[in-house]
């Protein structure tokens, strides 16, 4: 069984002078412990294919399976809590709130989930040590460094325990050192915990670590290879 | 968490904030000063009503205001009564009075009057009314047929202390009878309405005017605490079954309108001071969640339901105005609390005021309900102030906030 299975997705935006269809006809299947990247020129959907899987865009054809789950049936607050139990999301940027301190952001998904508080505080600085910002626990986002705030993120994005981590471009706005510090870190909580992340990027050297290259291009996959 | 998070967000912009905040603290403070000042204004006349009017209870013959105040419904064993009650624990004093209405005239008018007899000195321990004597004095320097007139009523006839006047009134034998008195003070009340149209003489004299067997039409009580008129008036209720007792509250039902009155108009008062302040927070909060969209569609994205998510517009909006609202308060009950020792003084509109019966010098005053009143005001203000920025929050689509990202 597949974590993620898409049949014939698609994506056409009217409301333009033509219609845009921004994912074409997709059949995805991604598996459990998976590294993939998503690549492909501006435009190509990307962004639109994550969005969709993620269950914060709704499809216009087609299907999206999570876990065995119709994300296309269900209705909103159905979503809202199946985001919060199944999916981690790491965005390009604001993904913090900037009046919590990087425990509190790590910490606030678990409240959302109402774990209980030894848990909670467990996790976090278990987390937050994963991701080697264990000196940083009680400092707010705009004291954080871009490539520490995506890391929060990350550790947010894992506290949920999701089923899988869906990433948008998240090292488009940092640094080449701290773009392949946040990589290594996935890679081996991927490696570790054996958690599922799925990010679209346009980094060659990002591209380089992935398992498998999914290639967009007008909507269509027209490559998808397993390397290394 | 939630509470945490709002709290911050309030004093991410320090001074927006601190304007709306001192917008509800400056309102609340001028709005319950002017309750304090008002109700004052109101627990002062009832003060002065109770104590130099009607007193605590009164005593009649069940039928004698029915019938005009004829002269024929006193009081069957009104001196007894009398005596028994002023040694009773809850009283202070009993004044029993001899009441008629007549006429009085002088060498230049006449005019209506009720005419009041009384026993001088319980009258002066139970209403004060010898320290309302501003010429002459009080039952003295006259020997005979002393009489006690209101300023206004002595400026209307043309007399002064020592005048001689006729008094014209009904004998209970239905004869029309007329006495000479001689004006021994002249006083003044808050009241000129009653100034004008009641004067006092000495009970036991109108008594063999009016009609020997007459004993009092009327007996006025004080109490020891103003808190035992409920007490006693149940127990005297029981006590003379035969006759009327009424308690201020019944005796001048105007009052408990005046009261229920300022209650509403203090109510409408708050809520308009209220919703001018609710423009004020909602124009914030709307600022507030608008320059939020990316941060409240990444919070939808991640998880955080609708229900949640307004909570969190709510609650900055109620922390927002409690913050002010309790510095309001607070403001408002020092200074109510601080004037009222020393009072307000309000002289400049004596003239118009004391035609009225209203004291000069104002003690604000404001009983606990109405700060809880205005706090609970302040709770649904907030509330509805949260509706609009809080649907707008919940109008965002997390696809549409990320994007912009
Ligand atoms: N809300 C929208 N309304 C209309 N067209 C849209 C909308 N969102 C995206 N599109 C269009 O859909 C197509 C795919 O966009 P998408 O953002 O998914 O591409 P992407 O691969 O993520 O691009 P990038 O690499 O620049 O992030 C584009 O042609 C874009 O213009
Ligand atoms: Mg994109």
């Amino acid at each position: 069984m597949y974590v993620i299975e898409t049949k014939d997705l698609s994506k056409v935006y009217d409301n333009g002078a033509v219609p845009v269809h921004a994912v074409n006809g997709v059949d995805l299947n991604i598996e459990d412990d998976e590294f993939t990247a998503i690549v492909g020129p501006s435009g190509s959907g990307k962004t639109t294919l994550l969005n969709m899987v993620g269950g914060l865009d709704s499809p216009t054809a087609g299907t999206i399976v999570v876990n065995g789950k119709d994300l296309s049936r269900m209705r909103e607050n159905e979503l809202i809590n199946f985001r919060l139990n199944h999916i981690g999301f790491v965005f390009q940027s604001y993904n913090l709130i900037p009046v919590l301190t990087a425990k509190e952001n790590t910490e606030f998904i678990m409240l959302l989930q109402k774990r209980p508080k030894k848990e909670r505080d467990a996790r976090v600085l278990s987390l937050l040590k994963e991701v080697g910002l264990s000196d940083k626990i009680n400092k707010k986002p705009s004291e954080l460094s871009g490539g520490q705030q995506q890391r929060v993120a990350v550790a947010r994005a894992l506290a949920a325990k999701p089923d899988f981590v869906l990433a948008d471009e998240p090292t488009a706005n940092l640094d080449s050192k701290s773009a392949t510090n946040l990589l290594n870190i996935m890679a081996r909580l991927n490696k570790e915990e054996g958690t599922t992340f799925i990010f679209s990027t346009h980094d060659q050297r990002v591209i380089d670590r992935a398992r498998r290259v999914i290639t967009l291009e007008d909507g269509k996959i027209v490559k998808d290879i397993t390397q290394n | 968490m939630l509470i945490k998070i709002s709290w911050r967000n309030i004093w991410r912009h320090k001074l927006r904030s601190a304007v709306v905040i001192t917008a509800i603290a400056l309102g609340l403070w001028a709005g319950v000063f002017i309750m304090g000042f008002y109700f004052g204004i109101i627990e002062q006349k009832i003060n002065d009503v109770v104590r130099s009017e009607v007193s605590h209870i009164q005593i009649h013959h069940p039928d004698y205001k029915k019938e005009d105040f004829n002269i024929n419904y006193f009081i069957p064993d009104g001196l007894t009564i009398s005596e028994d009650l002023s040694v009773d624990t809850l009283v202070q004093y009993t004044s029993g009075r001899v009441i008629s209405m007549g006429m009085i005239g002088s060498a230049k008018a006449n005019s209506g009057v009720r005419i009041i007899g009384i026993d001088p000195e319980v009258e002066a321990l139970l209403t004060g009314i010898d320290n309302k004597v501003i010429e002459g004095a009080f039952f003295k320097g006259v020997k005979r047929n002393a009489i006690l007139v209101g300023q206004k009523l002595a400026t209307k006839l043309n007399i002064k202390v020592r005048s001689k006047v006729v008094l014209t009134f009904q004998h209970i034998n239905g004869e029309i009878t007329a006495a000479a008195f001689r004006v021994a003070g002249i006083f003044k009340t808050l009241n000129t309405t009653y100034d004008e149209s009641n004067v006092y003489v000495n009970n036991k004299e109108f008594r063999k005017l009016v009609g020997e067997n007459i004993t009092y039409h009327e007996i006025a009580i004080l109490l020891k605490e103003h808190e035992y008129v409920d007490t006693a008036a149940e127990k005297y209720k029981g006590l003379y079954p035969g006759l009327l007792v009424e308690d201020w509250l019944e005796i001048v039902p105007l009052m408990r309108y005046m009261t229920d009155m300022m209650d509403q108009v203090m109510l409408i008062f708050m809520l308009i001071i209220m919703l001018a302040l609710m423009f004020g927070i909602v124009n914030t909060m709307l600022m507030a969640v608008l320059e939020r969209t990316r941060e409240l569609g990444m919070l939808m994205a991640i998880g955080m339901n609708k229900f949640r998510l307004f909570n969190m517009i709510l609650l900055e909006t109620l922390i927002l105005a409690m913050v002010g609202g309790l510095i309001g308060l607070i403001l408002g009950y020092i200074t109510i609390e601080y004037y009222a020792v020393k009072g307000i003084d309000v002289g400049i509109f004596s003239a118009a005021y004391e035609s009225v019966g209203f004291s000069t010098k104002v003690f604000p005053q404001l009983e606990a309900r109405y700060y809880i009143q205005t706090a609970l005001q302040v709770v649904i203000l907030s509330i509805f102030a949260s509706l609009y920025p809080g649907r707008k929050a919940l109008k965002l689509k997390p696809v549409e906030a990320i994007r912009k990202i």
